[in-house]
């Protein structure tokens, strides 16, 4: 294992650390992440112009905070750099998007957002990624979301048999067809609100 | 797109005062028409069942006639949940699900997610398992790269290279067989060395291939390159920038055919690249055209390094010599108690990795693949994240396929090589 190289100032770092693999982890304020990144990629010397990943790991321990992970990369120096956010249990899950340095931000963030339920503000479109925009069971890689799903097989079974074909267009693309008009009241005013999946969470046993 | 008149010659079964064939100039004017009658635009509904798609993606087009104004890609009709699996399972059972993500170059993913969990644990493998799994990747890179060519071709509309193409990515498929006893399935690689060395005419039989093979590429690369309905339907289409392509992310081919030299074997090299001797494949316009000549080459490139594994690759074993980590050979756990204890011990529990990170991103054929696994201690990693190349390459389809007309969507599509297994995990 090398040396990391020493840190600059980051705006908002709060500590840094050497990851297993040689390369420099900063962690950074959340309210501070913007700035940080804006400085990242425009400090001349730094210069991580690529943005490679955009992930989030939550810990088994419940009482760790949930980290977004950013992965950016010089491609003129060719070094490294990861940045992390730290998302206390208690506090809400939401970080400021990325989306306006990088493009390359907006489907990593979504599958964030998909995965997690990771709010990230001001992204310009933030649905649902792979799983469809209805999904109701919550954010499969949680923690505490079960291997098999939160509803039975057969509820998941009659769902997907129960689904309305409209329902697989967004009420953007809709009004472009124009059969907007046709769907069922609730599900217009549901894709209206901007409800994409959301559900309460399940009531304690 | 603005709306042009377009001059063509186009040959006409009249003839002029000479006999010969006249050739009338016709021109395909946009005349004005009725006010109102082009606002209205269309809904296009592509796939998820299309074979133009490669795959389960569905693409919602918004057409101003037959002009892309806006292209919604909806993904996930592929989903199984592979990260989520893989931390319900120990790091040698990971690895059958890295062959199912990108299933058209199975053997390199194999070796990306190895490479990664061995930095994690901290284990150096041995020299000949180190070559042979330069073997793997670039084999896999030939077999992606031709499923690639022949796919494209026939969405362009030329049906014999995919034949060529075909042909060549079954010899591979042998050799996967002969090496592995599966054809796509792989699961070439374990933590800390590989399931089996190469059979006796492995080697052989490479090699007769890496002789033979560029002949095959040299027939594509005459019936395509100045095939001028190829070039028609490729060349300017669905063009990226530099800045653009490193702003969206991308990588692998798509980057380079923009002009951006950034190659992970180069820049940060493992499995010992820095030792053979290629040439990272640089396009200049960053159109279909582009993309299609830097994969081609790319196929020169891997064929002269598999040249070179060959050459130089070593006797010895393929495995690291640490019980805690590699299974004793089944006649020693069936004769030798220590090794019963060491066989019962990795099949229950497992190989524990310390606590920490580490992330692998390795060249494959469509991109950088990146594996991320976080660890706290126990055999299953927290949260092992792909970086998945073609799911990022093709965050940018709408950015290049809106101003061009449907039918060179289809090649935009085509040009970003994803496979769906990869997309969707």
């Amino acid at each position: 294992m090398t040396a990391a190289p020493p840190v600059p100032p980051v705006p908002g770092a709060l500590r840094t650390e050497v990851a297993r693999d040689g390369e420099t982890v900063v962690f950074v304020a959340r309210e501070r992440l913007l700035d940080a990144m804006r400085w990242l990629k425009t400090t001349p010397g730094q210069e991580f112009d690529y943005l490679d990943d955009v992930t989030a790991v939550e810990f088994r321990d419940r009482e760790r905070p949930l980290e977004v992970v950013y992965f950016l990369r010089s491609l003129q120096r060719r070094v490294d750099v990861r940045v992390k956010v730290e998302l206390a249990a208690s506090a809400e899950l939401a970080v400021d998007s990325v989306w306006s340095l990088w493009r390359g931000a907006d489907w990593l963030e979504r599958e964030v957002f998909d995965m997690f339920g990771v709010t990230f503000r001001g992204h310009p479109d933030l649905r649902r990624i792979l799983m469809w925009e209805t999904y109701a069971e919550g954010y499969p890689l949680r923690k505490s979301f079960p291997l098999r799903g939160r509803f039975s097989r057969a509820e998941q079974v009659r769902q997907a048999l129960n689904i309305n074909p409209e329902a697989n267009y967004s009420l953007d693309e809709l009004s472009i067809a124009e059969a907007a008009g046709d769907l069922p009241d609730d599900m217009r005013d549901r894709l209206q609100r901007g409800e994409r999946g959301v559900i309460q969470d399940p009531p304690a046993p | 797109m603005s709306k042009r008149t377009v001059e063509l010659e186009l040959a006409t079964p009249g003839v002029d005062a000479e006999g010969r064939p006249a050739r009338v100039p016709l021109t395909a004017a946009t005349a004005p028409t009725e006010p109102g009658l082009n606002e209205e635009h269309m809904l296009v509904n592509i796939g998820p069942q299309h074979p133009a798609t490669h795959g389960v993606l569905r693409l919602v087009v918004e057409l101003d006639g037959e002009t892309v104004v806006r292209c919604i890609p909806h993904l996930g009709y592929l989903h199984s949940g592979f990260e989520k699996l893989g931390e319900y399972r120990h790091y040698n059972q990971i690895i059958p699900l890295t062959d199912r993500t990108d299933y058209l170059s199975p053997m390199s993913n194999n070796v990306g997610f190895a490479l990664a969990a061995e930095k994690l644990m901290g284990i150096e493998i041995t020299p000949r398992c180190t070559v042979l799994r330069v073997i793997a990747c670039e084999m896999s890179r030939i077999i992606s790269h031709m499923v690639w060519l022949g796919t494209t071709s026939i969405d362009l509309g030329a049906f014999t290279p995919f034949l060529w193409a075909f042909q060549e990515r079954e010899r591979i498929y042998d050799l996967q067989e002969m090496w592995t006893g599966a054809r796509l399935t792989t699961s070439v690689t374990r933590v800390g060395g590989l399931m089996a060395d190469i059979p006796d005419p492995f080697v052989e039989k490479l090699r007769e291939f890496t002789r033979t093979f560029p002949k095959t590429l040299g027939e594509i690369d005459r019936v395509l390159t100045r095939n001028a309905v190829w070039a028609g339907r490729t060349q300017g289409v669905g063009t990226l920038s530099a800045a653009e392509a490193i702003n969206y992310s991308l990588s692998g081919p798509m980057l380079r055919a923009s002009g951006v030299a950034y190659d992970v074997r180069k820049d940060k090299p493992y499995l010992g690249y820095e030792t053979y001797d290629f040439d990272v494949v640089v396009g200049e316009h960053g159109d279909v055209f582009d993309r299609y000549m830097v994969r081609l080459e790319e196929c020169h490139q891997a064929n002269r390094i598999l040249a070179q594994a060959l050459d130089r690759l070593p006797d010895g074993p393929i495995n690291v010599d640490d019980p805690r980590v590699i299974l004793p050979s089944k006649t020693r756990a069936m004769s030798d108690m220590e090794a019963m204890i060491f066989h019962f011990k990795q099949v229950m529990e497992g190989v524990k990795a310390p606590v920490g990170e580490a992330y692998v991103g390795i060249e494959n054929p469509k991109g950088e693949l990146g594996n991320y696994l976080v660890s706290d201690g126990t055999a299953k990693p927290v949260r092992w994240r792909i970086r998945p190349p073609s799911f990022i390459n093709l965050s940018a389809l709408p950015k290049m396929a809106e101003g061009h007309l449907l039918s060179d969507l289809i090649a935009i599509n085509a040009s970003v090589d994803i496979v769906m297994g990869e997309v969707d995990r």
